[in-house]
């Protein structure tokens, strides 16, 4: 019964999102009208060059040799050792070109921006990964790059404010509700609705209207494709269970969905729990949220009863967004993938366990997903496997782990 | 008939040009709305446009993101802002109000209860910003069985397909955006707008409206000469911005500003 219901989902999924972006009741189209022919034609050209051989070939040409795809799949022995269950395999993607699997996405954005003839790019960025990856793709395409910062944020994550600049992009510091991730989003939809004409907006995540958590999602798929060779090839058959860390998405996207039509594979989506469910202050809105509308698409959001949108709260800025991609709800909803949180306190035990243990420094993002693949691993035997989503790397927040615990560096 | 159809009969019996203020519900404090609401009226205003604040209003420029943000300091929701409809309806029973802003509180609260509150409180028509056509089915009709308007936009970027379209699903009347922007923005070219409004013309008997950049009352009036309707926001917005700490001075410092722009809408109608 159980396994029909995932099987049915997935051959559901497969078929998502329908012609106006929906996956279910989630997803869609909600902007202002004015933005309702530039989404037209984004759709148009991306679905015209999913389809072009010479476009895929491009694409993946600059993740070979760009990007530096594959990534490895790396078999964490000490790891697995220690918390005695499960075999723990890492998807390497802290070994991307810029540390993160943002990249993937903006290489696949600025090729379809180059092909229409955009010359002007914008990005939104909470921790700054997105904003960095969007940045490079810039550079490397000689395009104009604003990216819009909240001001918060900015003061969180200098050094990533820093590497943009020198990537010759302008930092926007946005000062407007809670300084934070959703509010650039907000400004730079407010950006594009007054350049449509020469720009081409860069979301950097699974959310956002149609196409975008669809187009998101097909450039981060590589992940999920890989993976399943990889570990086909390492252990013979299919792991038991992937976790990916759920800020907007899209890392988790690119895991799961290759592996959606596969019935006996597990998928672990993990929140950001922040302080704990309980005290409210999290990031967990498929967890602790209700649907609802906003930047574009409808989700499950963090909000009040009277539809505000609420601040949120994460040790790690990736994950500090009120939203999730509208597939994500889906997946929720029909079964398919369940959702947990991992604490902020959780999430900085599994940083230093896996950086003593494996010397791989991980981002403070996927240590949600390593703390609670060892909650799962212990409670599997020797022979099942887990892959996890490494989705980035932790130097951009030494800074944070250090202020955290009172270290002056 | 509703309210907002039989203002635009009569103001066209009249050959004048309506005149539409907006204020954000509950800026800078929610004692001010209704008063001022009063005074927008009695300066000239023909239907008043009602902002319901929201966290995260996209469309916005900086002028009413703000205004937003100090409704929201007092919690300001979409049912508080009905509760002032029905207190300005108490003492003035035909001045049309639309309600303008975002879908997530209304789609937290529930269709066909914000349709049943909206309709009991007097409000005549919903104009929900980041609610394009193609989602609004379950919407409109909510709206409908209230005898609500349901309002669109129609922007420089509209398509003569979706200026059919919207036609069709709107009522009460069609609300043009000026220029590709946000509100607030000083973008406005009128020989351009009228082009377009002339497009949408040939689509619809509807009024047209036309809204954003419009600042003062020169620009005004020109809009006037073209559309049947002028909205007037930011204008506003930003003068209460100024006297934050002076709220009892918002209302006769915003109608002076209403009655500036009707005396030059009405004058270029009669040059």
């Amino acid at each position: 019964m159980e396994q029909r219901k995932t099987a049915e989902a997935a051959a559901l999924s497969d078929a998502l999102p329908d012609e106006r972006g929906h996956f279910g009741p989630y997803g869609g189209r909600f902007v202002a009208e004015t933005l309702m022919r530039p989404l037209d034609e984004l759709n148009a050209a991306y679905s015209r060059y999913m389809k072009d051989p010479e476009f895929l070939a491009e694409f993946d040409s600059d993740l070979r040799h760009y990007v530096g795809r594959p990534s490895p799949l790396y078999y964490a022995e000490r790891l697995s050792n220690q918390i005695g269950g499960a075999r723990i395999y890492l998807k390497r993607e802290d070994l991307n070109h810029t540390g993160a699997h943002k990249i993937n996405n903006t290489v696949g954005q600025a090729l379809l921006a180059k092909r229409m003839g955009k010359q002007r790019v914008i990005a939104e960025t909470g921790a700054g990964q997105h904003g960095v990856a969007s940045a490079t793709v810039a550079a490397r395409f000689g395009m104009e790059c604003v990216v819009y910062m909240g001001a918060e944020d900015i003061r969180r994550q200098a050094i990533n404010v820093y590497r943009m600049r020198l990537l010759g992009a302008e930092v926007v510091p946005v000062e407007s509700g809670s300084r934070t991730l959703k509010d650039a989003l907000n400004e730079a939809l407010r950006d594009w609705v007054t350049n449509v004409d020469n720009t081409f907006y860069i979301i950097g995540t699974v959310a956002g209207p149609h196409p975008y958590p669809a187009m998101v999602r097909d450039f981060q798929t590589v992940i999920g494709r890989e993976a399943r060779v990889q570990v086909l090839e390492q252990t013979g058959r299919l792991p038991d269970a992937l976790v990916a860390c759920v800020g907007g998405g899209s890392n988790a996207i690119g895991l799961f969905y290759p592996f959606l039509g596969d019935p006996d594979v597990a998928l672990y989506g993990i929140e950001a729990g922040g302080d704990g469910l309980e005290t409210g202050r999290h990031a967990a809105p498929l967890c602790a949220g209700k649907s609802g509308v906003l930047h574009g698409n409808r989700t499950y959001l963090m909000e009040d009863t009277d539809g505000q949108i609420i601040e949120t709260h994460s040790i790690s800025a990736g994950l500090d967004y009120p939203g999730v991609g509208p597939e994500h709800a889906w997946l929720k909803d029909s079964g398919r993938a369940r959702y947990e949180v991992v604490t902020d306190s959780e999430a900085l035990a599994a940083f230093h366990q896996l950086t003593r243990l494996e010397g791989i420094m991980p981002a403070l993002e996927s240590s949600h997903a390593l703390a609670y693949t060892a909650r799962l691993a212990a409670d599997m035997d020797r022979d099942s496997i887990i892959v996890v989503n490494l989705s980035g790397r932790g130097d951009k927040d030494i800074q944070t782990v250090a202020d955290l615990e009172g270290i002056k560096v | 008939m509703s309210r907002i159809k039989a203002r635009f009969r009569e103001l066209g019996e009249q050959q004048r040009k309506a005149l539409i203020p907006y204020v954000t519900a509950g800026d800078p404090q929610p004692d001010v709305t209704v008063p001022l609401l009063h005074a927008l009226v009695a300066a000239g205003a023909d239907l008043i446009e009602i902002g319901v604040p929201f966290s995260d209003p996209m469309a916005d420029g900086p002028v009413i993101q703000a205004a937003c943000e100090r409704a929201l300091v007092h919690h300001v929701s979409l049912h508080d802002v009905l509760d002032m409809v029905r207190e300005f309806r108490s003492t003035d029973a035909t001045t049309p109000v639309i309600l303008m802003g975002y879908l997530n509180p209304i789609e937290v609260w529930g269709y066909e209860g914000f349709a049943r509150g909206a309709d009991e409180a007097g409000v005549d028509g919903v104009l929900t910003v980041d609610m394009p056509p193609e989602e609004a089915d379950n919407l409109i009709q909510a709206l409908h069985a209230r005898s609500l308007d349901a309002i669109f936009l129609l922007a420089p970027t509209s398509s003569e397909e979706r200026m059919r379209k919207i036609s069709q699903m709107a009522s009460g009347f069609i609300y043009y955006v000026s220029f590709k922007g946000v509100t607030g923005a000083n973008r406005l070219d009128v020989d351009a707008v009228a082009d377009k409004l002339g497009e949408i013309r040939g689509c619809t008997d509807l009024p047209l409206g036309v809204g954003f950049g419009i600042r003062d009352p020169e620009s005004a009036a020109q809009v006037a000469r073209v559309a049947d309707a002028v909205v007037v926001g930011s204008a506003l917005v930003g003068k209460v911005a100024g006297l934050v700490d002076h709220p009892e001075a918002i209302p006769a410092e915003l109608a002076a500003t209403v009655a500036a722009m009707r005396a030059a809408i009405d004058l270029q109608s009669t040059t």
